[in-house]
């Protein structure tokens, strides 16, 4: 943390972003920036005293290549909204939590915290990090929550705001409870053990008159708030399975407390011994701590399941000729909405004036925009493309298609519920294994020794309570989440990597994915444009979603960045896009598109060619050569075990060369659309293939939810495909194949642990049915497995990360 | 050996007292985030040089 560090940058990255820095850099305060963005936030961090931004971490900026539009956040100062938003407000200050996706470092606590340095109006700000979420109180006098907002968007954190931001509070309650159940079972755990350990270690006869029967019923009024409050989440999960005729891992352990507690309090009341009430304890508190660390691991990822998210929080009205922002909330039948290039349609509405080209990837996964015509009903969750749209709402949001699809059953099943856990599977067999063995064992004993009947059977079901078992998938799974996490590998759910290590063939996008979109490198052959020529060009590139229009978009950016107005705009999905630009009609696209030969030679198989058409003249083309993602050939190479494909929308132009990296006889499928790209998928999954989906989540998101697992490559993790089951951050993508041995490492953790607790049950069930269990036993054995489990699987997957590399090169900040 | 009863009672009487804080940490926040205290507990308060902001106090009112 040394504020020299400050003075000694001028070199081939950006000071603020630590982009790459373009040809036309900007040199300011001896410090070179990408762009005029990263040099705004820098001015304004530099003139109030905060370059210890830069100091705390390299580089800690986010990019700021892309304006933000002076009017998105109008809707803000709408009173209706602002109050759904904020979390308190009274005449002098209010109070809002915002969900800042783009934090990710110790400068963006830092800043983010300093807030009240930049805007006077601001009085606190706080950060709660693994949640990304910002709480600020601010003064209503001075500032307003529009300010902030804007603010923080210039910052380069724009907090992302919807309506799903109201129901997050019942998650804190309940994560809440969990920890009094905790503690609460903890202090008896600890409070039992201190009292039971006189009986263990034998007392004197006469002391043990006196003393036992008071140790006795202490036990059990410690223990009552445990099997009362603590466990009550075992009872309530076994008595919902059973009723749905599912025999989960909760049965078995309910019915170990349930058994532990009345065999205790009948030994307690009638003074035949001690019971179980500190095996008891200890078995709860075991498992909260598990469920516990399955809840924290759960809590840091809750935010990006939510689908909501993609909801809209206001729309622009069109009233008596006047343009107003509404929040959504408020859209009644009959309003006239206009929806703008990549805005979502909020509630079902009829088309009544421009030209709608609606993708439906959220909703159907499909990314081909559908276009409409005019009195057509646009569905509600289908995003713009193209120009403005000016739609008349028929029917209020709460009973659109969308939200009907969001609530219903088929929807809101989500990936965790269809994979059949190997732990589900375990406990089944477990549980029946498990009441045979007492029924057995009591059977047996009611034949030659009826005394001994029901405690035989008692304790079978108290020793083999399979708490070691219950605790190591989550702790081993959790683990794996969290280390693959520090690798960059971003997954949804612990589930996932069950799931990922059954995977058998992968399948992979081509653009964007074994290709790097930002290394691409694009030159310009043909006469030379004036300046609007190139705005033009820029605004019709930036306005399609094709990968080489971004491409041409990306590198236009610099220099004509531009907000022009888009008109009749038309892509033929694959081919180009055409659009009527401050009366230039331009055209980009192939050669067929354009109606043109000759200029894509067929003898450079390394590169795209897209070409220029202004008002009917061709201008020249670009030529984008692919760069391969580096190490492409070794991950390929180490992949090799599994099957592979390939799927591109693009041309066959680099067919050879891809099939260099491929092992021989891979299919590789070029022209393919989107649809074509999830018919492929199905067809793997119906020939009974587990097929993995590797896109980058733009035109294959219908793939990569239709595979049994959609991995998401992408370049800024923030963005991200509500399709996928994991994101990826393209710098680790040569690290693939260690991610998926990595997968199956975790699960052979987790096989070994469960042996491992398997053994301790068989060791206790010894005891068991010979009807001769004394509580010791039970005591040692419950903690000594679950401690034995816990261990081995948090040390087993960490050693396993260390061995397989996974975070070689990766700082932990 | 009946001076046990009374230290049992004392040592109840202190877990209680334990579990008490406990419960108190956890319902008034403490327990919300476990992570960002441990990076901001580095950052240091420079003293504001050159031209002059207005800093309003830095407390947080419930």
């Amino acid at each position: 943390m040394v504020a020299e560090t400050v003075n000694i940058v001028v070199g081939t990255t950006c000071f603020h972003c630590g982009d790459k820095l373009p040809k036309a850099s900007i040199l300011f305060d001896d410090k070179s920036f990408c762009c005029q963005g990263c040099q705004g936030v820098y001015e304004l961090l530099a003139g109030n005293n905060m370059c210890d931004y830069y100091s705390l971490t390299d580089t800690p900026g986010l990019t700021r290549k892309n304006p933000i539009s002076s009017v998105k956040f109008a809707y803000l100062e709408d009173a209706e909204i602002e109050k759904q938003l904020l979390d308190y407000k009274d005449a002098k200050q209010a109070k809002i939590s915002l969900h800042i996706p783009t934090m990710h470092c110790s400068s963006c606590i830092w800043l983010l915290e300093s807030l009240y340095k930049l805007e006077k109006g601001i009085s606190f700000s706080r950060v709660d990090f693994l949640k990304k979420q910002l709480t600020i109180t601010y003064q209503v006098q001075h500032t307003s929550l529009r300010k902030i907002v804007e603010l923080l968007s210039t910052l380069g954190y724009e907090p992302s705001l919807s309506l799903s931001h109201l129901e997050e509070t019942k998650v804190q309650v309940n994560n809440k409870k969990l920890l009094y159940q905790l503690g609460v079972a903890g202090f008896s755990f600890g409070n039992i053990m201190l009292i039971s350990f006189p009986e263990y270690f034998g007392l004197d006869s006469s002391s043990t008159a006196s003393f036992s029967p008071l140790f006795g019923y202490l036990n059990m009024a410690l223990a009552i708030p445990v099997f009362l409050y603590s466990a009550q989440g075992y009872f309530i999960s076994a008595y919902q399975s059973l009723r749905k005729k599912i025999i989960n891992i909760d049965f078995p352990l309910a019915l170990g407390i349930l058994v532990m507690f009345l065999r205790s309090s009948y030994e307690v009341i009638s003074h035949s011994g001690i019971g179980f009430f500190d095996t008891l304890a200890g078995l709860v508190f075991f498992l909260l701590i598990g469920k516990w660390i399955q809840q924290r691991t759960f809590d840091t990822l809750s935010f990006e399941r939510d689908y909501k998210s993609y909801f809209p929080v206001a729309v622009s009205l069109l009233k008596e000729g006047k343009e107003l922002t509404v929040p959504v909330t408020k859209l009644k039948v009959g309003d006239r909405m206009l929806i703008r290039h990549q805005e979502i349609v909020p509630a079902d509405a009829i088309l009544l004036n421009g030209e709608a080209k609606i993708d439906f990837s959220f909703v159907t996964g499909e990314s081909l925009p559908i276009e409409k015509v005019l009195g057509e009903v646009v569905y509600a969750g289908g995003r713009q493309i193209g120009a403005v749209i000016e739609l008349e709402v028929c029917k209020p949001v709460s009973q659109s298609y969308l939200t009907q699809l969001w609530n219903s059953e088929h929807f809101a099943k989500d990936r965790k519920s269809q994979i059949i856990t190997f732990q589900s599977i375990v406990s089944k067999y477990f549980t029946i294994a498990l009441i045979a063995i007492a029924l057995s064992a009591g059977i047996f004993w009611l034949l030659f020794d009826p005394t001994k009947s029901l405690a035989a059977f008692s304790a079978v079901l108290i020793i083999a309570c399979p708490c070691a078992l219950a605790l190591s998938s989550p702790f081993a799974l959790g683990n794996g989440l969290t280390m693959l996490g520090r690798a960059k590998f971003y997954l949804k759910s612990p589930e996932i990597i069950e799931q990922m290590a059954k995977i058998d063939h992968i399948v992979f996008d081509k653009t964007g994915t074994i290709t790097q979109a930002a290394e691409a490198s694009i030159q310009f052959v043909g006469d030379a444009l004036t300046e609007d020529e190139w705005k033009a060009v820029y605004a019709i590139a930036n306005n399609s979603i094709h990968p080489l229009s971004k491409k041409i978009a990306n590198h236009l950016m610099p220099n004509y960045a531009n907000k022009w107005g888009v008109l009749q705009f038309k892509e033929l999905g694959g081919k180009g896009v055409s659009a009527n630009i401050n009366g230039i009609i331009t055209m980009l696209g192939s050669a067929t598109f354009l109606g043109l030969t000759g200029f894509e030679p067929n003898a450079d198989q390394l590169s795209s060619y897209v070409g220029i058409q202004l008002n009917g003249q061709y201008k020249g083309f670009f030529k984008i050569t692919h760069a391969y993602r580096a190490g492409l050939k070794e991950v390929i190479a180490e992949l090799g075990s599994k099957r592979m494909s390939l799927i591109s929308g693009d041309n066959d132009a680099e067919k050879t060369r891809l099939q260099q990296f491929f092992p021989l006889g891979t299919e590789l499928h070029f022209h393919q659309s989107p649809s074509e790209k999830l018919l492929f998928i199905n067809n793997l999954k119906a020939n009974g293939a587990q097929v993995a989906m590797v896109g980058d989540g733009l035109n294959d998101a219908g793939a990569l939810k239709a595979a049994n697992l959609g991995i998401s490559v992408s370049e800024d993790t923030a963005n991200f495909s509500p399709s996928s089951d994991i994101i990826m951050d393209a710098s680790v993508f040569t690290r693939l194949a260690k991610f998926f041995v990595y997968a199956k490492d975790t699960m052979r953790v987790i096989h070994m642990s469960f042996v491992i607790s398997l053994l301790y049950n068989i060791v206790g069930l010894s005891f068991a049915v010979t009807g001769t269990m004394s509580p010791i036993v039970a005591a040692i054995l419950m903690p000594l497995s679950s401690v034995s489990v816990i261990s081995f699987t948090t040390l087993g997957t960490w050693l396993y990360a260390k061995r397989r590399g996974l975070f070689k090169g990766i700082a932990y900040n | 050996m009946n001076i046990i009863f009374l230290l049992i009672g004392c040592s109840l009487f202190l877990a209680l007292g334990f579990l008490g804080a406990f419960i108190w940490t956890v319902k008034s926040g403490q327990m919300d985030d476990d992570y960002t205290p441990s990076v901001r507990i580095l950052f240091e308060d420079k003293p504001i040089t050159g031209d002059a902001n207005t800093i309003p106090v830095n407390s947080e009112k419930k």
